[in-house]
Order: C-alpha cells, then structure tokens, then sequence
C-alpha cells in the first residue's frame, strides 16, 4: 500500500514537473497563482484605496493563497484517472499491477500537494513582503497551523478520491470535473469573502463544506484577529474546529471509501477501466 | 490499358467550394455537439457562472460601486471566448495530433487554413451562446443596469473583438504544432495572467498606461475596456482609451493576426512536416 502512495508520488512529481528545464517549471510555478492572487489584490485595493493592512486583506489573501490547495489536490486526482486512462493508456496497467489503486490516486494527489506547497508559499511571502499582509512568523501558532494543515490534505484527499472514482464511471466532461467542482466550492466555502456575504439561502451549502471550517483555522492559526473580526464561526472556539474538521474528515473519508467501491465495480463490469473516448 | 483500380477520381469540390465545405465540415462537430451532448450547459454555463459570482461578492464584501459588479459579469462572459481560443483553438492540433486527426487534415487535399476557420467559427458560434448566458443569467441575478451608448458602436466593438481573438487563436494553434505537452502548461499558464493583465475583472485603467498599452496585444483587453465604456454610465469615466481608437486597434490587430496565422501555419506545417512530427505522440 505504501509503495503504491510512495511510487505514485513520484510517478506525479515528475509528470507535474520534467515538462519543462527546472528553471521554465519554477517560473511557472511562480507566475501562475501570483497573477491569480493579483487580481483580488488588484479588486480589492480598487476598492478599498489600498488598504492592504487590514484584517478584510488578510483574510482573502490567505483564503485564496491555501485554497489553490483544493483545486491542484481535488482536481488532480480526478484528472489523473482522465490522463491514465485516455491520454498514456496505463490505466489498465495500473490496474494489472499488484497496486493499490486508492493509494495511487491518493500518492498522485500528493505530489500535486507537494508542486502547490510551493506556490503556496511563494503567493504568502509575496504578500508578507510587498502587501503588508499580517503574517508574522513569530506570531503564528505553528501547532494548529500544521493539524489544520494535515488534516485539510487528509480531507482533500478523501474529496478528490470521490472525485476520481466518479471520472472512472464518466466519459463526457471528465476532464473538467475535478476544476469544476473546486470552482464552485470557492464560491460556497468563503474562500475570500466571509459567508455573511452570500445570501442567506446559499450560507447553508458553504456550513456544510468542510473545507470552510479548514480555511477558517488555517486563516486563524496564522492571523489570529480574524477570528473575531467576522462573525462566520466566532462562536466556535479552535479545539472545536479541529474537532469538527476531523470528524468531516473522516465521514468524507467513508463517502470516498464507498464511492470508490461502487464505481470501482461498475467500471470493472463495464469494461470501462481502458475506455479511450477522445472526448 | 487503364483499369479501372487505376483510375484517379477527380475531386468534386476544389477551390473556394472546396475551402468552403471544409470550413463547414470542422465547424460542425463544434455546433452538433451542443445538441447531442447536454451536460455543456452545467460544465459551460452553469460552473463558470459560480465562479463569476465568487468574483461578484468579493466586490459585493467590499462595498464596490454597482458598476463595477456590471464589469465582472461582462468579464465573466468574454473570458468564455478567451479559454475557448485558448483549449479549443490553440491547443486544439496537439490534440488533434495525439488522437490521430492531423495526419489526416495534412493528407487530405484541402487547406489547413479552413479547418482553422471552420474551428474558429464554429468556436465562435458556440461560445457566444455560453457567453450570452452567463452575461443574461448574471445580470438578472444582480441587477446591473446597463447604459447602452450606441449600439452599432457596440456590435462593432464585439464582431472585431472576436475576429481578432480568434485570429490570435488561429495563430497559437499554428505555433503549437511544434509543442508537446509543454503546449498544455503554456495554455494553462496563458488563463490567470491574461485574466489580470487584460481587466477581466477590473477596469483597465487600473493598470498605469504602459503596462495597459502592453496589455492590448490581447484583443480581450481593449474589447472588455471598449464594451464597458459603452454599456455603463460610468464606463466612459474608468476607459483606457477613446472608444474609436479602440475599435480601429481592434480592426488592426484581427487583420495582423490572420495574416500572421496564415504565415506561421504555412512555415511550420512544413517544418512539422520535415522533423516528423506530425504523428509523433509526445503526451
């Protein structure tokens, strides 16, 4: 099992990256989501006349920053079933081998979280360094901020093995799944806006979300004053949180547990597992 | 004595019909599939709208003019066209060229040039129907008032806006023949940054003049800058540059950028040709 995680990370790391000279892959990895957190800033100093110290600041920056998270993780498992099966025609390869394939999909998962930890990092020091965003490493709370930060990687990858069990079934579109699906949960999570926003029929679908209580302690084991600045989850105190993510972590766990299972089935019983669809 | 094995079947269309009918050809499959395949309405419309208002409320949180929220859904709709250049134009030949088609389009006798245009039109079609939805369904979930300035002006502004993308279009399809999936990351890598370079979701102006100078290479930029000074009050107010020099710039761009396409196709088929690579797969 764990040489199937182990093997799939690698196998992910160099499909993410041997594209390119490292230096090319580097620039990309820069450019990218600098440029997609640039047009918040650019929105939000618009309108605000530039007021970048403030918590409002904080909060969709760091919101934006990790949510990149959810797209390269969710989407990437997703897409990696599409690219197996239908572009290098290994799926049923993988599927021969004595491999895991849960574990492989999740291994893939991995290295996109490792390719997008990188972007992650440059997006916040970017804004510590040019957009007063108030990130201090001396006063982050680095305990919560890596259980948050384990368990928002565990519960993306449940999400994105649902996600990838659903592509084996799907020949229309399954190459947009995995996007479309982490598109939409920026909306409803509160990625960058506090739910309050939204209106009040749609705040019910972000509560749901686990990945908004995960951005709401990521955001607050680094700038602890938007806990109190939003009223969205002040009534939950951080253990409560942790306690609240892990437990959706692990019923998402099952979901994708029981996901996987059915769809595993029926592609084995509809000959769907080396379908090439040029869709 | 000839047989009739032997015997060459002379071609029933050739020159402009032949053009035509290839045209027509490889803009089909682009409009039939609106109608066999219905799941485009959620992966097209439906998702890049959700991700329309998420842009929407960050303006909303923040107590932006109502204007302003007009601009992003008018973004939201043109930058339908803009991924639609992107994946279905210029990244449509490597995967023409990965499911076996452009070996055929080379040997078959007619030209490239038309598949590119019946790629395009079709295209075009397509995502006009995408892109009005958006902008209709956006505007009435939040009621932005549009003041329309003039209409021919406007129609102007979108028909060269769309002549230019897909000439652009047109012209990425031609240079990433040569690509390999290194295509795939620069098409990924073209989304974000010509999202925030062109004000997609912002006016343009907000960008000094030089760098929004630079950025009206992308014929998005000045078509988002021109349509916005033309359908809200104060578009005019927060426009890059005089509408009419906007559209003649347009005008300039759509005709460099066919001529462009036609040239580039022209030299890099043979170079593709010539280092055989128009079979290879390198996925």
């Amino acid at each position: 099992m764990w040489t199937s995680l182990r093997t799939a990370t690698w196998l992910g790391w160099q499909i993410e990256s041997n594209w390119a000279s490292p230096a090319l892959f580097a620039l990309y990895s820069i450019i990218k989501p600098l440029t997609s957190a640039a047009i918040l800033v650019v929105m939000f100093g618009m309108v605000t006349q530039g007021n970048f110290g403030s918590t409002a600041f904080s909060y969709m920056y760091i919101g934006n920053a990790f949510y990149m998270y959810v797209g390269a993780v969710m989407a990437g498992m997703a897409q990696a079933v599409v690219d197996d099966r239908e572009r290098f025609r290994t799926l049923k390869s993988m599927y021969v081998a004595p491999v895991n394939i849960p574990m492989y999909l999740v291994g893939r998962g991995v290295a996109r979280f490792l390719t997008t930890t990188l972007s992650v990092a440059i997006t916040i020091a970017f804004g510590v360094a040019f957009l007063q965003l108030q990130v201090s490493p001396s006063e982050v709370r680095w305990g919560t901020f890596l259980m948050a930060l384990s368990l928002g990687i565990a519960l993306l990858a449940t999400m994105g093995l649902t996600l990838a069990s659903i592509v084996l079934v799907i020949a229309h579109n399954s190459w947009l799944v995995g996007e479309a699906v982490a598109a939409a949960l920026f909306l409803f999570c509160g990625a960058v806006f506090p739910l309050e926003v939204l209106p009040w029929w749609v705040r019910p679908v972000g509560y749901l979300m686990p990945v908004t209580y995960w951005l709401e302690l990521v955001r607050r084991s680094l700038v602890g004053r938007v806990a109190t600045e939003y009223p969205t989850l002040a009534a939950f105190s951080d253990l409560q949180l942790v306690v609240l993510l892990a437990m959706l972590t692990v019923a998402f766990g099952a979901i994708a547990a029981a996901t996987f299972c059915r769809c595993d089935r029926l592609a084995r019983e509809r000959g769907l597992i080396d379908r090439t669809t040029n869709y | 004595m000839e047989s009739n094995r032997d015997r060459v079947t002379p071609l029933r269309h050739s020159g402009w019909r032949l053009f035509a009918r290839t045209v027509m050809a490889r803009a089909y499959p682009r409009l039939i599939m609106n109608v066999r395949e219905k799941w485009w309405v959620v992966f097209d419309i439906v998702l890049p709208l959700v991700g329309v208002c998420a842009y929407v409320f960050v303006y909303r949180a923040n107590h932006a003019p109502a204007d302003l929220i007009g601009f992003v859904i008018i973004g939201g709709a043109m930058s339908a066209y803009w991924m639609n250049v992107l994946w279905a134009m210029g990244n449509q030949l490597f995967w023409e060229k990965e499911t076996g088609n452009l070996a055929l389009y080379i040997m078959a006798p007619s030209s490239m040039m038309a598949i590119l245009l019946g790629m395009a039109l079709g295209g075009m079609v397509t995502t006009t129907l995408r892109a009005a939805s958006i902008l209709v369904i956006g505007s009435l979930l939040f009621d932005v008032r549009f003041t329309i300035a003039s209409v021919p002006l406007l129609a102007a502004v979108f028909v060269l806006a769309l002549v230019a993308l897909y000439g652009m279009g047109m012209m990425f399809a031609s240079m990433f023949l040569l690509l390999g999936r290194e295509g795939w990351h620069l098409v990924n890598l073209a989304q974000e940054p010509v999202f925030l370079i062109s004000g997609t979701f912002f006016p343009i102006r907000s960008f000094n003049f030089w760098v929004a100078a630079g950025a009206s290479i992308v014929p998005l930029t000045l078509a988002l800058d021109a349509i916005r000074q033309l359908s809200f009050s104060t578009g005019a107010e927060l426009g890059f540059l005089d509408v009419r020099t906007e559209v003649m710039a347009l005008a300039g761009l759509g005709v460099a950028f066919l001529v462009a396409a036609r040239h580039l196709l022209h030299q890099l088929e043979r170079l593709a040709v010539a280092e055989g690579r128009l079979t290879e797969s390198r996925a």
